[in-house]
């Protein structure tokens, strides 16, 4: 559904850019398609390597490592795993529903979530490319930590 | 075609790898290649437009705007609109990395493209819609309202530690790196 919305708004707004201007239109699909292509290589090895983490990793597993009484030992667990792998929002967060319903805490499980959304180890080859190491490092790191308090607040609120 | 090689080097690599996983244990490679071939699809599907768009905004939108509405000293205003703009994008985070290569390079400062960014991984607003729909809302809203004041707090942080010859290296290098080129 959502995807429908901004795919609206992009036909509306390239129908407005075509009728203004046609070779500027030309020019900005090929920058799109440019910066599409550039970033490719990189988008394939990262949709790999989730692929066999994915595969690896069932719900169960992970519900066992990450149970309520994990406490804090589960939430860095959780916070670990959320930081490694790098799952779509429509895959974590039924599985997130489904691993909390299969025994696992809401502190863990806000921490899992909030890394999984944030940390990107996976991806910082690339982030490095844009970033530089030192702010790619540090940012990181920052949502890594930030990531325990959401986790707490997450875990007093609706746990 | 070599330089084609080249550039999925590290692609090919690790498709080989999986390949051998395959051999050794039958089960989890194909489940890992069926996997990866369903994100591919979807992402096929999710991606264009933001790369339509973020074509658009470096044929149409001129410098001179974007430093007015997100450069330095662009206050309040800046900052909701990095909010907003990462909050009404889709796709995963890596995709945002090209968008802000592009705002660097258009003049948009650095602590507003770090709450793009931040904003573009926790408050994406499919997201958050699919996520009070399956965690339920105490958790959303807690993650939420906890969520975007942490991000423009990390965001100012990173910009004060990086400093300026950090930064103006960043830029450069955005300039160097034009996705769009």
């Amino acid at each position: 559904m959502d995807s429908y919305l901004l795919y609206g708004i992009t036909i509306v707004l390239l129908l407005l850019s075509f009728f203004k201007d046609r070779k500027k239109t030309s020019m900005a699909l090929k920058k799109g398609w440019k910066a599409f292509d550039n970033i490719l290589p990189e988008f394939l090895v990262v949709i790999l390597f989730v692929g066999v983490m994915l595969a690896v990793l069932d719900p169960q597993t992970i519900s066992k490592l990450i149970g309520k009484n994990s406490g804090w030992v589960g939430v860095i667990l959780a916070a670990t795993v959320g930081s490694i792998t790098l799952i779509p929002g429509f895959v974590a967060f039924p599985t997130a529903a489904l691993l909390l319903q299969a025994g696992a805490g809401y502190m863990q499980i806000g921490a899992f979530i909030s890394t999984l959304m944030m940390v990107g180890v996976v991806t910082i080859p690339v982030e490095i490319k844009y970033f530089g190491r030192k702010m790619t490092l540090l940012r990181n790191f920052m949502a890594f930590l930030f990531s325990f308090f959401v986790a707490y607040v997450i875990g007093k609120v609706a746990g | 075609m070599v330089n084609l090689i080249k550039r999925y080097r590290s692609f090919l690599v690790v498709l080989v790898c999986v390949g051998l996983l395959t051999v050794f244990n039958r089960g989890i490679g194909i489940k890992a290649l069926s996997i990866s071939a369903r994100s591919f699809v979807e992402m096929l599907f999710i991606i264009p437009p933001v790369f339509v768009l973020l074509g658009l905004l470096d044929v149409w939108v001129p410098r001179e705007s974007m430093i007015r509405y997100m450069g330095e000293g662009s206050g309040l205003k800046g900052v909701l609109l990095s909010l907003f703009i990462g909050s009404a994008a889709a796709g995963p985070l890596y995709a945002a990395f090209p968008v802000s290569a592009v705002f660097m390079k258009k003049g948009v400062s650095f602590s507003n493209v770090m709450i793009f960014i931040g904003a573009w991984s926790t408050t994406k607003i499919p997201m958050v819609l699919f996520e009070f729909e399956s965690l339920g809302s105490a958790f959303a809203l807690t993650r939420l309202l906890v969520d975007i004041p942490g991000i423009i707090i990390i965001a100012l942080l990173l910009s004060k530690m990086g400093g300026k010859e950090e930064i103006k290296q960043i830029y450069d290098n955005a300039e160097k790196i034009d996705p769009c080129s």
